[in-house]
C-alpha cells in the first residue's frame, strides 16, 4: 500500500500526574485501526511512562502501565527510548517494561520492541517520520 | 514552628522543587507528591537538589511513588516515606502549608 | 439501568456496562444475556473468560480486531474470525461480549 504513512508519537511527559501520557496512549490505541506504520518515542519525563512495577492500589488511579505491553498487538512496531533522558532520570533498560510484537500472518516475532537509542539515531527516526504527534 | 512546602511537579520539567527549597527556611519540611516524587530519587540529574539541601526535612507520599513504579530503595538517604495519614500529620504539625505548583 | 443477578443489584452505566468491574460474577453475564434472549454456551464463555484475562493483564478492553487475532491464536484459527465471533455475539463481540464480561466498552468503540 503506497499511502501508508509513518506516524511517530513523541511522548515527553511523566505518567499519572497529568493526562498527557494516557491521552497519547488512547490515541495510539484508536489510531491503530487505520493501518499506518506507528512508532512511539519516549524523551525527557516520557521515559517514566515505561517504568515497570506501577501499583496504583493506594492512589485510586487507573494503572495504565500494563496497557503499553499490548501495543505490539495493536500493530505498534517500534518504541524508542532516549538514552540521554534515561540516564538523566537514573534509569536503565532493566527498569522498563518489555513489549512483544508478532506478525499474525508470517508468525515473525520480536520479544521486545522497546529500544534505547542515542540522540543521533532518534533524530534520524524523527526525520524519517511523515507525521510527528507530540504529547 | 515552620511551614510545610508541598511540591507536585516533576523537577526535570519545572523549577518548583528548586525554588521551594530556596525559599524554605531552616527547619522547614518539604513534602513531595504527584510528579514531585521524582525529586526524591537517587542517581538522577536533579538528585542534588534534595541531597544537598541542609536543615530541611524531606518527605515523599508513598501512594504516588508506588503508582510511578519507583521502589523505596531508590530514595535519596534521609527522605522519609509517608502515607495519607502521615500527610495529615505533617499538615497539622506545621504553621501552614505552602503549595509550590 | 441497574441489573439484578444472584439476588444482588449491580450498578451499570447508561449503556448497560457494569459500573465496577470488580463486582463482576458469572451471574452478571447470565442476567445480561437473558435480557438479550441469548443462551450462553461454552463457546460464549470461552470468549468472556478470554476477555477477562486480557483485561486483567492489560487493563483495557481489546479492540475487535485485536480480540479476533488473539482469539485465533489462543482458541484456534477457526474461531479467530469475525464471522464466528458475530455468530456468537450478534450485537458485536467488542460491545456485547465485553459488556457480559463486566469490562468497559472497548477504547475507540462508538
Amino acid at each position: 500500500m503506497s499511502d501508508v504513512k509513518k506516524f511517530m508519537y513523541l511522548n515527553r511527559r511523566a505518567p499519572y500526574g497529568t493526562i498527557y501520557a494516557w491521552e497519547s496512549l488512547e490515541v495510539v490505541l484508536i489510531g491503530a485501526a487505520f493501518d499506518q506504520e506507528v512508532s512511539l518515542m519516549f524523551v525527557d519525563d516520557g521515559v517514566f511512562q515505561l517504568v515497570k512495577g506501577s501499583d496504583t492500589s493506594e492512589s485510586d488511579m487507573k494503572n495504565f502501565t500494563p496497557t503499553y505491553r499490548t501495543l505490539g498487538d495493536y500493530g505498534v512496531r517500534h518504541m524508542y527510548v532516549d538514552k540521554t533522558s534515561l540516564e538523566a532520570h537514573g534509569l536503565t533498560q532493566d527498569d522498563l517494561i518489555e513489549v512483544a510484537w508478532e506478525d499474525w500472518e508470517s508468525e515473525e516475532e520480536v520479544d521486545n520492541i522497546v529500544e534505547v537509542l542515542d540522540s543521533e539515531e532518534l533524530a534520524e527516526k524523527l526525520g524519517e517520520s511523515d507525521v510527528v504527534f507530540s504529547f | 514552628m515552620a511551614d510545610l512546602y508541598t511540591v507536585n511537579k516533576s523537577p526535570f520539567e519545572k523549577n518548583s522543587l528548586e525554588n521551594a527549597i530556596r525559599f524554605s527556611g531552616e527547619g522547614a519540611s518539604v513534602l513531595l507528591i504527584e510528579d514531585g516524587v521524582y525529586g526524591a530519587m537517587a542517581g538522577t540529574a536533579v538528585s542534588d537538589l534534595v541531597a544537598s539541601a541542609t536543615g530541611r526535612k524531606f518527605h515523599v507520599l508513598r501512594a504516588d511513588l508506588k503508582a510511578r513504579g519507583i521502589s523505596e530503595d531508590r530514595l535519596i538517604d534521609g527522605v522519609e516515606l509517608v502515607d495519607y495519614a502521615g500527610f495529615v500529620d505533617l499538615v497539622v504539625s506545621h504553621d501552614k502549608v505552602q503549595a509550590w505548583l | 439501568m441497574p441489573i439484578e443477578a444472584n439476588g444482588k443489584v449491580f450498578e451499570t452505566d447508561e449503556e448497560g456496562y457494569l459500573a465496577n468491574i470488580n463486582e463482576w460474577e458469572p451471574a452478571v453475564a447470565e442476567a445480561m444475556s437473558k435480557e438479550d434472549d441469548l443462551d450462553l454456551t461454552d463457546e460464549h464463555w470461552d470468549i468472556i473468560n478470554f476477555l477477562r484475562e486480557y483485561y486483567e493483564e492489560y487493563q483495557i478492553a481489546p479492540a475487535v480486531r485485536v480480540l479476533t487475532k488473539a482469539v485465533g491464536k489462543k482458541l484456534g484459527k477457526d474461531k479467530g474470525n469475525s464471522k464466528y465471533l458475530y455468530g456468537l455475539f450478534p450485537y458485536g463481540p467488542g460491545k456485547q461480549a465485553c459488556r457480559y464480561a463486566g469490562l468497559p466498552k472497548p477504547t475507540g468503540c462508538v
